[in-house]
């Protein structure tokens, strides 16, 4: 499969400490990676440096070959190509649902207004959120609230999709319509780098799982292996954690 | 539910909440209260008046300052003179709104290349904020017009317009920005990840929830600014308190600034409850938001 996204040397320090070292990684189109570790391990800062949100100080980063800060992607094509959505949604609550998602389309890249909303719409509904893009953000359930964020990100149609512990603020109850909904982007095709917590969504979803420990990655592989039989001390001691925590 | 068992076993009239005791003795709980507030005001200011009034000079203030023949006659004059005042403030405000946004906006966009007008952002409001209204009013007001400067008008009127401009945006750009921080981080994130340039994401996601966040404040500097143009009869603007300064002078007769008071009194206390009840429209829409 061809490769979509490279990470080569990536470093980033905040305030002088270290938060990712020298970090390989390449993610193959329609490839789903999760990056699983402790918090303050890295990963939150390792998804954000591919769409740039977080600059990195050292190495670099290729989306198709081109570096995301290079010339090819202009000032916003690579936020045309890359979305990400958000543990906390950060959704903008003073724009309805219709309009937090034909925000971007409309004001970033020129997108005709009736042709923005014809989009939203049938994403919306396909995302069975069709009868709230009138609703203002805070009307919403957590996990619909989450659903307008994935199908925010997904307006300008991307083909890479950063998720950031989307699960993490959710009810239980409510973790699964999202997950599905994942799960479903993953059947249709679509490159995810996925931060979360969630080990038996990982295990499940996963292609391939990182562990991140300190500002590295300390090992990787595909699920069933690196859950199975992780062959490093930190990661089996950060494995053996979470099983105590009965969430494996 | 554990601490009440019986609740859960006692079907359901036991589950419903007591209904509200409205029916008997519903008006005496109305009416009670406001009758005791009626009665200790009356007993307070009858005290007060009393007070005033069993002062051995009190008859020839009240007729040098509760004259109603002399409140009659400066009436016309001050009344005109209000109006003055009135557009004085209308004009500054909207001024005022606009430059202080101005303000905040460059002091809070984050790109290295707005380092040089944050920083005249920030020394403008340090000077402004720290020079009382009244000497801005009389510096501007007495020299600019001095300088003769070309093309400029040199009324006192305009310059102490523009002094209260000046001196009340420094104080605006505070509140707007203090708004503007408010707006979680997240937003900026969003936005940005999306694709919008900073201008963008000050104008479509953060500046409407900012202005949102501070409008209580902004509606008690409205209301401030509204007696605050009263400054401006220092440097000879024809408004209502230098209306009534010219009576006092021509009569030796003080009634005529209370008619003066009265008529800020009229505009500011309906302002001044209209602030109240954006507060209070703006935490119910909070409350609402956390439910």
């Amino acid at each position: 499969m061809a490769e979509r996204i490279r990470l080569e040397g990536v470093g980033k320090s905040f305030a002088g400490r270290r938060v990712l070292d020298a970090v390989d990684l390449s993610v193959a189109a329609h490839e789903v990676v999760c990056l699983i570790g402790a918090s303050g391990s890295g990963k939150s800062t390792l998804l954000r440096c591919i769409n740039r949100l977080v600059e990195a100080d050292e190495g670099r980063i290729l989306l198709d070959g081109e570096p995301v800060d290079g010339p090819a992607f202009g000032r916003t094509g690579l936020q045309r190509r890359i979305g990400i959505v958000f543990q906390s949604y950060n959704l903008f609550p003073h724009m309805t649902v219709l309009g937090n998602v034909t925000l971007a389309p409309r004001r970033v890249h020129g997108v005709p207004r009736a042709e923005a909303e014809a989009t939203a719409h049938r994403l919306l509904a396909e995302f069975g959120m069709a009868e709230f893009a009138g609703s203002y953000p805070e009307r919403l359930s957590g996990g619909q609230q989450q659903r307008v964020a994935i199908v925010r990100a997904l307006a300008t149609g991307p083909d890479v999709l950063l998720l950031d512990e989307v699960t993490a603020a959710l009810d239980p109850e409510l973790i699964g319509e999202v997950l599905r909904i994942v799960r479903g982007l993953k059947d249709a095709g679509m490159t995810m780098v996925v931060v979360t917590h969630e080990m038996g969504f990982a295990r499940d979803v996963a292609d391939r799982v990182c562990f991140l420990d300190a500002g590295r990655i300390v090992e990787s592989g595909p699920p069933a292996a690196l859950f199975g039989a992780p062959e490093h001390p930190r990661t089996r001691r950060f494995l053996q954690r979470i099983m105590d925590a009965g969430r494996l | 539910m554990s601490l009440r068992p019986d609740a859960d076993a006692g079907g359901a009239p036991a589950r419903r909440p007591l209904p509200p005791r409205r029916r008997r003795g519903g008006w005496r709980a109305a009416v009670v209260p406001g009758v005791i507030s009626l009665a200790s005001l009356a007993a307070v200011f009858g005290a007060l008046g009393w007070w005033i009034g069993s002062a051995e000079q009190w008859p020839r203030i009240r007729l040098q300052f509760f004259n109603l023949e002399a409140m009659q006659a400066s009436f016309p004059r001050v009344l005109q003179g209000f109006w003055v005042s009135m557009r004085i403030w209308v004009t500054a405000l909207v001024f005022i709104a606009l430059w202080a946004l101005v303000l905040a906006v460059l002091r809070s966009l984050r790109a290295p290349w707005f380092l040089p007008f944050r920083l005249m952002v920030v020394i403008y409001i340090d000077i402004f904020r720290g020079i009382p209204a009244l000497l801005l009013v009389l510096l501007f007001g007495f020299g600019i017009p001095a300088l003769n400067l070309p093309g400029l008008p040199n009324s006192g009127l305009f310059w102490g317009t523009v002094a209260m401009v000046v001196c009340y945006s420094a104080y605006v750009a505070e509140i707007y920005r203090s708004g503007i921080d408010a707006v979680h981080e997240g937003q900026w994130a969003a936005a940005k990840a999306l694709g919008l340039s900073e201008w963008q994401t000050m104008l479509y996601a953060i500046l409407p929830q900012a202005l949102r966040n501070v409008l209580p404040a902004l509606m008690n500097i409205v209301v401030a600014l509204q007696k605050d143009v009263a400054l401006l009869s220092v440097i000879g603007v024809r408004d209502a308190v230098r209306e009534a300064q010219i009576y006092t002078a021509q009569t030796f007769n003080y009634s005529s600034l209370i008619v003066a008071a009265g008529l800020f009194m009229l505009a500011t206390i309906p302002m001044a409850r209209l602030a109240d009840w954006v507060t209070r429209a703006d935490r119910a829409r909070r409350l609402q938001g956390a439910g």
